[in-house]
């Protein structure tokens, strides 16, 4: 079952194409990272799918199971199961992590609460009643933002760079729980721009410049990652489009 | 009488008051409604006089140790029409301190003037906590006047928290101005929600005129509908290492506006000041994070504004 297929969007944002004819097909319960250096577009593209504000489509078509969902509205797509963890979550004045936590779950129930802070390795004792704003470290921000996604229970969860600002210690810890999240039941659509982390998913596609590159297993897309772009002089624009190859699905 | 005090207790439980305090020998309490003292309880070490007058009450405050449980304050107009003028004269002296929780209640104003005016002396190795709350009823009728001005001694601190996010603002006009000696801090807040016609003026200022003294002014107010705002926070750092900081937001929706007046002046080469402002809608990062929760706009916006105001 296709979850989510995106087919040759374009954005432009002022002056600058920053997808440039993207198509990407995910697989139900899978995890799928898209992996791409820096400005490749992932952000950008992770808010495409969302539905932010100024990030829709110029051309192509995003569906959603099936449905065509490139005129909905944030809530709406959420409505249907698609959620996002931002690669730097917003914070909030007086909003405490109970409170945010809560905002995405369909029942509202203390226990769950718990048990999500749990499974980021958050102490709800000392937690719960701190506030999500500027006194949170980077690190603990990114935790709650996942436990919130976990709470929700998304069908599918856009998760831009959960291993930025993470130490490299905690960095297992955080595959862990993203595998976790995909046990649930949630496809993971797993934004990173470290091969070791791109490598726990099931697919992989490579993005560079606003489009994929290439697609394959992790392995394939990582091993390419390192021999091609990372070497690569023009970070951020392939000089081979023509090797540009899809890999099996 | 006795209806009026039955009513006034009604008003200030509907405004999130707990009544079983005004039962309590060992807190202290005043109740006024309009000019007429309707309830009155002491404590040691707390001299509280009100002298009613025409328009109001004439209060003279006194504290003369540390006063441990908080003391609760009830101004309220019920009817619809009134004038209520409060003067505060109060004095801290050293070594001691209170913690005042006051609620002003107005919940049927269409045409009601509070006014209050405060003199504060604190003395040294003392504190002055002051929290105010707000309740209007939905008509916007009420006119508050709130001023006040506040010595701070040595080894001091002084807490200010405004809360006026329950009903119509009506027109506010608040004024604060406080001076802090050696060692000691100020902390003064306020948070404001208009909507409808509402005009809101604040102006907190500091004269941070001791060394180490310390200053922070923080206001929040959100406007909507036609409803105006204009903030003026006030510094000075006179005081050899003195610090102070001013922390202004203000949220506008619809065809509200808002304006923001830090002024900072620094008069001592080893004090320092920092400002910050924001102004403008809610953060668009903020309101599509929760709406990639599931919930809607409107909804999203109502939750982000009344956190901050919380
Ligand atoms: N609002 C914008 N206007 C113009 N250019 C933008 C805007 N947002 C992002 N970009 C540019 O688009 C490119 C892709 O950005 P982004 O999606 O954030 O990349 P990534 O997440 O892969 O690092 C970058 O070159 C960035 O500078
Ligand atoms: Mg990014």
């Amino acid at each position: 079952m296709k979850i989510l297929k995106i087919e040759n969007v374009t954005l432009k944002l002022g002056e600058r194409q920053v997808l440039n004819n993207l198509s990407l097909t995910v697989e139900g319960g899978t995890i799928h990272s898209i992996l791409g250096p820096n400005a490749a577009g992932k952000s950008s593209l992770s808010y495409l799918i969302m539905g932010s504000s100024g990030y829709t489509p110029n051309t192509g078509k995003i569906y959603f199971l099936d449905k065509d969902i490139t005129n909905l509205s944030i809530s709406e797509r959420a409505r249907l199961g698609i959620t996002l963890a931002w690669q730097e979550p917003a914070r909030f004045e007086g909003l405490n992590v109970k409170d945010y936590i809560s905002v995405g779950m369909k029942e509202k129930n203390d226990f769950l609460i718990k048990s999500v802070l749990h499974k980021v390795l958050l102490e709800p004792r000392d937690y719960l009643n701190r506030l999500v704003d500027k006194t949170l470290s980077g690190g603990e921000r990114k935790r709650i933002e996942l436990a919130s996604v976990f709470a929700m229970r998304p069908k599918l969860a856009i998760l831009d760079e959960p291993d930025s600002g993470i130490d490299i210690l905690a960095l297992d810890n955080i595959v862990e729980m993203i595998k976790e999240l995909n046990q649930q039941g949630t496809t993971v659509l797993l934004i990173t721009h470290r091969e070791e982390v791109a490598e726990i998913a099931n697919y992989t596609s490579l993005i560079c410049s606003g489009f994929i590159v290439k697609e394959g297993t992790p392995q394939e897309v990582g091993r390419y990652f390192k021999e091609k772009c990372i070497p690569c002089p023009s970070k951020n624009f392939p000089d081979q489009k023509d090797e540009i190859t899809k890999g099996e699905k | 009488m006795t209806q009026d005090y039955e009513l006034m207790l009604k008003a200030y439980t509907d405004a999130g008051g707990k009544p079983d305090i005004f039962k309590e020998t060992n807190i202290a309490h005043l109740v006024v409604h309009k000019n007429k003292v309707i309830g009155k309880n002491l404590v040691k070490g707390l001299v509280l006089e009100p002298k009613e007058t025409p328009k109001g009450v004439d209060i003279y405050l006194k504290v003369e140790k540390k006063i441990e449980n908080p003391v609760h304050l009830c101004f309220g107009i019920l009817p619809k029409e009134g004038i209520q003028e409060i003067n505060i004269k109060a004095k801290i002296e050293n070594n001691s301190g209170i913690k005042l929780l006051a609620h002003c209640v107005f919940p049927n104003a269409i045409k009601v003037v509070h006014k209050m005016d405060a003199d504060i002396e604190i003395g040294d190795n003392s504190y002055y906590e002051y929290n105010e709350f707000h309740f209007h009823g939905e008509d916007g009728g009420v006119e508050v006047v709130p001023k006040a001005r506040i010595k701070i001694g040595k080894n001091s601190h002084l807490v200010t928290n405004f809360s006026l996010v329950n009903g119509r603002v009506g027109v506010f006009d608040l004024d604060y101005e406080t001076e802090v000696l050696d060692n000691s801090t100020l902390d003064m807040s306020a948070k404001i929600y208009g909507y409808g016609k509402d005009k809101i003026k604040i102006r907190e200022a500091g004269l941070l005129k001791g060394s180490n003294s310390r200053g922070v002014i923080k206001s929040r107010v959100a406007v909507k509908d036609d409803a105006i705002s204009e903030i003026i926070n006030e510094i000075t750092a006179a005081g050899e290492e003195s610090r102070g900081h001013v922390d202004c937001v203000e949220i506008i929706q619809g065809n509200a506006s808002a304006k923001a007046v830090p002024i900072v002046n620094v008069l001592n080469e080893t004090a320092k000041v920092t400002h910050e402002a924001a102004i403008g809608s809610v953060d668009k990062k903020q309101i599509e994070t929760l709406m990639a929760r599931g919930l809607e706009q409107k909804q999203a916006i109502d939750l982000i504004v009344s956190k901050m105001l919380r």
